[in-house]
């Protein structure tokens, strides 16, 4: 490999590492929701070129697809929807749960630490196999993979069905919420579109 | 077939600089930047392309004449609105967040701009024949509701969150039928990358185009298309009767251009992609392999592998802007349609639809595999 590959794959991987911890830190330490929820995009980016810069084009592309295209736009609609612009009250004994909380992530992160120093890492690990991997993936859910992957299958269909019921007011005898049991005007408050007014 | 189309500039160009004494390190850090730089030169182009001819039509189609006294048949017209939105003040409105205000239409643009890697305009004339193809422009455009709903919350303005919601609520549900359709064709041929897709589709011209075999799938592709675009009749987000002009209410001079191009290039985009994965791509009706054995001209020889090269990227272009003018057609012939109609189009009629199209693919690919590519 000629040595200008060689440094432009080291300042990429410096800028991307960067944006990751500093992107995952800002979402964790910043006030305001909307800029967490922004900044959790732009970390699931960060990691998808950290992908690429693995070679693993497909994992990256479908981390891009999956992550940012599906769950970060959900996030962000939840808060949208939800759209309230006061800042997070002051809850009570705030000052403690601070220092407790860093006292549990730096405990987390020294063992987190301790693991990646004394693990004997076989490095480097088995050699990518580029553009074949979309191949190998599909190969390896239809076989050895199958049960995990149809596992997941069931885990998502089961949470979809959970939330239609939810959602739909209408297919239960009482209304989760409040407890009353469900008439025609809870049936068609449920069906009022969010985005539209009211007739 | 993939032996007889070998136009390579890459190779032509380097081995000229490398015949000069460059280094072959130097000599591909000079080759890089060239196809990026050209094919953004051919996307701002054919915005302007577009832009002039959708003035020009949606004069004729209301029975006017439309711009004319800038250039010959008004063709600068484009270049005088993007010279006005150019210099034109940039406002950020006082209550407003400027960094995600500044930020959301960049993010909308890159992605945009970033998929023209994978459109090929010949065998070898595109970016990058990166392996995953296809499926990269996929997970680019699902992108761009993240900076809509960016500059529609920053604009502090209720029309701007509305249609930023919309445009996302939009732009997510039509993405799924769009991926769908895509996956018929992959099944198809059996690769994401856009130069397999289109080598598949080569054999015996345009009879052997996808359209034939994807009729479903073309007509779903080719509406959520319209739909990720925000054309009319989808063009909810940007509803002037009701959001006064959605996530764009706020933006003013380059940051609203950006928007503008961004839709443009879009709209061409999808155009190439549609004339990629339906249409043959830089096939000529008649296979060139045929049309060269017929006039007695060996298809290795520099001169008719310039002709074809050049052929193909007219043809290309050809379908795509054939593609562009329906478009621009439809946008100034049919109502816009409600958001609640929208979202049941999308949710219960071309969903289900596009699954149906992939089992029957899946199933006539196991039964034909001779014509369905096994």
């Amino acid at each position: 490999m000629p040595p200008l590959a060689e440094i432009t794959q080291l300042i990429v991987f410096g800028v991307l590492a960067t944006a990751v911890v500093v992107g995952a830190l800002g979402v964790v330490m910043l006030p305001n929701i909307v800029y967490s929820a922004f900044l959790l995009g732009g970390v699931f980016l960060s990691v998808a070129g950290l992908y690429l810069m693995l070679n693993a084009s497909f994992i990256a592309a479908a981390q891009i697809l999956i992550y940012v295209g599906a769950v970060n736009v959900l996030i962000l609609f939840a808060i949208m929807l939800v759209n309230k612009k006061e800042a997070m009250g002051a809850s009570p004994g705030i000052g403690l749960r601070r220092v407790l909380s860093t006292g549990v992530c730096l405990g987390l992160f020294a063992l987190l630490l301790r693991v990646a120093f004394s693990t004997p890492w076989a490095t480097p690990g088995p050699a990518a196999i580029g553009e074949d991997a979309v191949i190998r993936l599909g190969e390896h859910f239809f076989s050895d993979y199958l049960l995990p992957f149809e596992l997941a299958s069931v885990l998502l269909l089961m949470a979809m069905i959970g939330a239609i019921v939810l959602a739909r007011r209408d297919v239960l005898a009482t209304d989760i919420g409040t407890g009353e049991s469900v008439d025609q005007g809870l049936i068609e408050k449920a069906r009022t579109p969010l985005l539209m007014e009211k007739p | 077939m993939s032996t007889a189309f070998t136009l390579d500039l890459e190779t032509g160009f380097r081995g000229l600089l490398e015949a000069g004494g460059v280094s072959p390190g130097l000599s591909r850090l000079i080759w890089l930047p060239l196809p990026m730089l050209l094919v953004l030169v051919a996307a701002v182009v054919g915005v302007l392309v577009t832009v002039w001819l959708e003035r020009k039509i949606s004069a004729a189609v209301q029975q006017r004449i439309g711009p004319e006294y800038a250039g010959a048949l008004g063709i600068l017209q484009p270049l005088a609105d993007g010279l006005k939105l150019l210099v034109k003040e940039d406002i950020v409105p006082a209550r407003a967040d400027g960094l995600l205000f500044t930020l959301g239409p960049v993010l909308v643009v890159v992605p945009v701009i970033l998929s023209w890697l994978i459109v090929p305009f010949g065998q070898n004339l595109l970016i990058s024949n990166v392996g995953v193809g296809i499926f990269l422009w996929v997970a680019l455009s699902s992108i761009q509701p993240i900076g809509l709903l960016m500059s529609g919350y920053s604009s502090n303005n209720k029309y701007s969150l509305l249609g930023g919601l919309r445009a996302a609520a939009q732009s997510i549900s039509y993405e799924i039928p769009l991926a769908l359709a895509v996956l018929a064709v992959v099944m198809m041929t059996n690769s994401l990358s856009t130069v397999d897709i289109v080598d598949q589709q080569n054999g015996a011209g345009i009879l052997s185009w996808n359209i034939w075999r994807q009729p479903v799938g073309f007509l779903i592709f080719w509406i959520c298309a319209l739909a990720e675009c925000e054309r009319l009749p989808f063009d909810l987000p940007e509803a002037e009767e009701e959001l006064v002009a959605g996530y764009q209410t706020e933006y003013a001079g380059m940051k609203f251009a950006l928007f503008y191009l961004g839709s443009y290039i879009n709209l061409v985009l999808s155009a190439l992609l549609v004339a990629v994965l339906y249409l043959g791509g830089w096939g000529f009706p008649l296979p060139v392999e045929t049309l060269a054995g017929w006039l007695g001209q060996p298809i290795d020889a520099p001169l008719v592998q310039v002709i074809t090269g050049s052929v193909g990227i007219v043809m290309t272009v050809l379908k795509a802007y054939a593609l562009v003018f329906t478009a621009i057609l439809l946008r100034w012939t049919v109502p816009r349609v409600r958001i609640d109609q929208l979202l049941d189009f999308g949710w219960k009629f071309l969903l289900p639809i596009a699954l149906v199209n992939l089992l029957v693919t899946a199933a006539l690919k196991l039964a034909f595999p001779a014509v369905f590519g096994g």
